[in-house]
């Protein structure tokens, strides 16, 4: 079989419309798994050690199980429960909150690379312990690490196909739907890992800029 | 629940097979793809390039489902759907086991180089017993990393008619419709194979550090 390219031009439009999908998934996962990573990373410095290990607990099951069976597991169980939302949420919130356990390990070294001495002085000039987390210390703790949180990013957003598998119509399922109806699957799918290719490559190379930015500002 | 726990073994046995097998393939094109990167040669030194930008860029489900529709219709055969999840996902990590295995070579200092070639060793010699050794300590923890992420990613070859545990789990879903059991055991099943992969790495990791008399 060869590549015919009328065929790919006809069916590139198709696919870039699963795109804004895919692209809307990234960055309302991403935005969910920054929240919530923060939550856990303030969870996990508070002097409580039962939020400690429960927050430990759920970040580590978490990391230690696929995705994959993450979706299926919320895709099936939660209308079960009486929510049904759309399969687009159900995969944005999955994303977020798989994610978020990631984020917050970022989130964590961040806080840790910030001198106790940060916290001393602030309470010496009165602060509150919220005054000198959110004026303080995240000022200082988050631009280091936007780096990480982009290559989180970019990870995030190759995990995304994984969405078609709860009918989320983005660029796979898309794809995936054309080489059903037409039994030609090397257009489809290779369009969509050009269009993946393409833009991790942009992603990393605007990392690796803002990266030598920071390293510079040092 | 109980009579649905052997087919989760059957399952769990395929998806420990997809996982070792994918290390294998993984632990090799992740070394010979260093092994082109440090040349000096750009005739070896770019396919390699290639083979790490192409395998990290895209996604491992886009790569597998690639293989797996795609590539039977440019190829003459049809490589079986575990031949071809084990050599994707393999490639997919050798990917990103050559960028570990790379950022450990180069961190080895210079002087270490200078030192070995003042010793008159040989270019192997020098690779494998100065180089390499002072490296396991930087691999291993990244590398357990990327294990199980692999061992995550196998779930992927469920999808292309391996019968491991998210494919079995997918039919006992369909069958009885107890969604939140067979999905929940799923989850612990990986999350324990994880557990004892996790444990197996920290093994090997304090194994490797007698060598080279790092203190445990």
């Amino acid at each position: 079989m060869k590549w015919n390219w009328p065929f790919a031009w006809h069916i590139l439009p198709v696919i870039l419309r699963g795109m804004v999908i895919t692209i809307e998934a990234t960055v309302l996962g991403m935005l969910l798994a920054l929240i919530l990573g923060l939550i856990w990373a303030m969870l996990l410095i508070l002097p409580n050690r039962w939020l400690f290990w429960s927050t430990r607990g759920l970040t580590e099951f978490i990391r230690d199980t696929p995705l994959l069976i993450q979706l299926f597991f919320c895709y099936y169980v939660l209308p079960e429960i009486g929510i049904t939302v759309p399969a687009l949420l159900t995969g944005i919130t999955v994303l977020g909150i798989n994610y978020s356990a990631y984020t917050s390990e970022v989130y964590r070294a961040g806080l840790q690379n910030i001198p106790r001495g940060q916290w001393d002085a602030a309470r010496a000039l009165n602060f509150t312990a919220a005054q000198t987390f959110i004026r303080i210390i995240l000022p200082q703790a988050l631009p280091p690490i936007v780096p990480a949180m982009g290559n989180n990013l970019i990870a995030m957003f190759k995990d995304t196909p994984l969405l078609s598998t709860i009918t989320v119509m983005e660029m796979l399922n898309r794809a995936m739907i054309i080489g059903d109806k037409t039994f030609r699957y090397l257009e489809p799918l290779t369009i969509v890992g050009i269009l993946f290719l393409i833009i991790s490559l942009l992603a990393s190379a605007l990392i690796g800029f803002t990266q030598r930015r920071i390293l510079v500002r040092r | 629940m109980l009579h649905m726990l052997p087919m989760m073994l059957r399952g769990t046995v395929v998806t420990g097979e997809v996982t070792a097998g994918a290390i294998v393939v993984a632990s090799v094109a992740a070394s010979c793809a260093v092994a082109m990167r440090l040349s000096t040669l750009a005739a070896l030194d770019w396919p390699a390039r290639v083979y790490i930008e192409l395998f990290r860029g895209t996604s491992a489900l886009i790569q597998l489902f690639w293989a797996f529709y795609a590539l039977p219709l440019v190829l003459p055969f049809r490589p079986s759907p575990m031949i071809a999840a084990i050599a994707v996902l393999g490639l997919n990590g050798g990917a990103y086991g050559a960028e570990i295995l790379r950022g450990a070579i180069l961190s080895v200092p210079r002087g270490q180089h200078d030192a070995a070639t003042a010793l008159n060793l040989s270019s192997a010699a020098k690779m494998f017993r100065v180089v390499l050794p002072q490296t396991w300590p930087l691999i291993l923890p990244p590398m357990a990393n990327l294990f199980i992420d692999m061992l995550k990613n196998s779930a992927l070859a469920g999808l292309v008619q391996v019968t491991d545990i998210t494919f079995n789990a997918q039919i006992l879903q369909e069958s009885t419709l107890r969604n939140a059991q067979v999905y929940g055991v799923a989850l612990v099943i990986y999350f324990i194979m994880a557990l004892v992969l996790a444990g197996f790495m920290r093994l090997l990791e304090r194994w490797m550090k007698f060598p080279i008399g790092a203190r445990v």
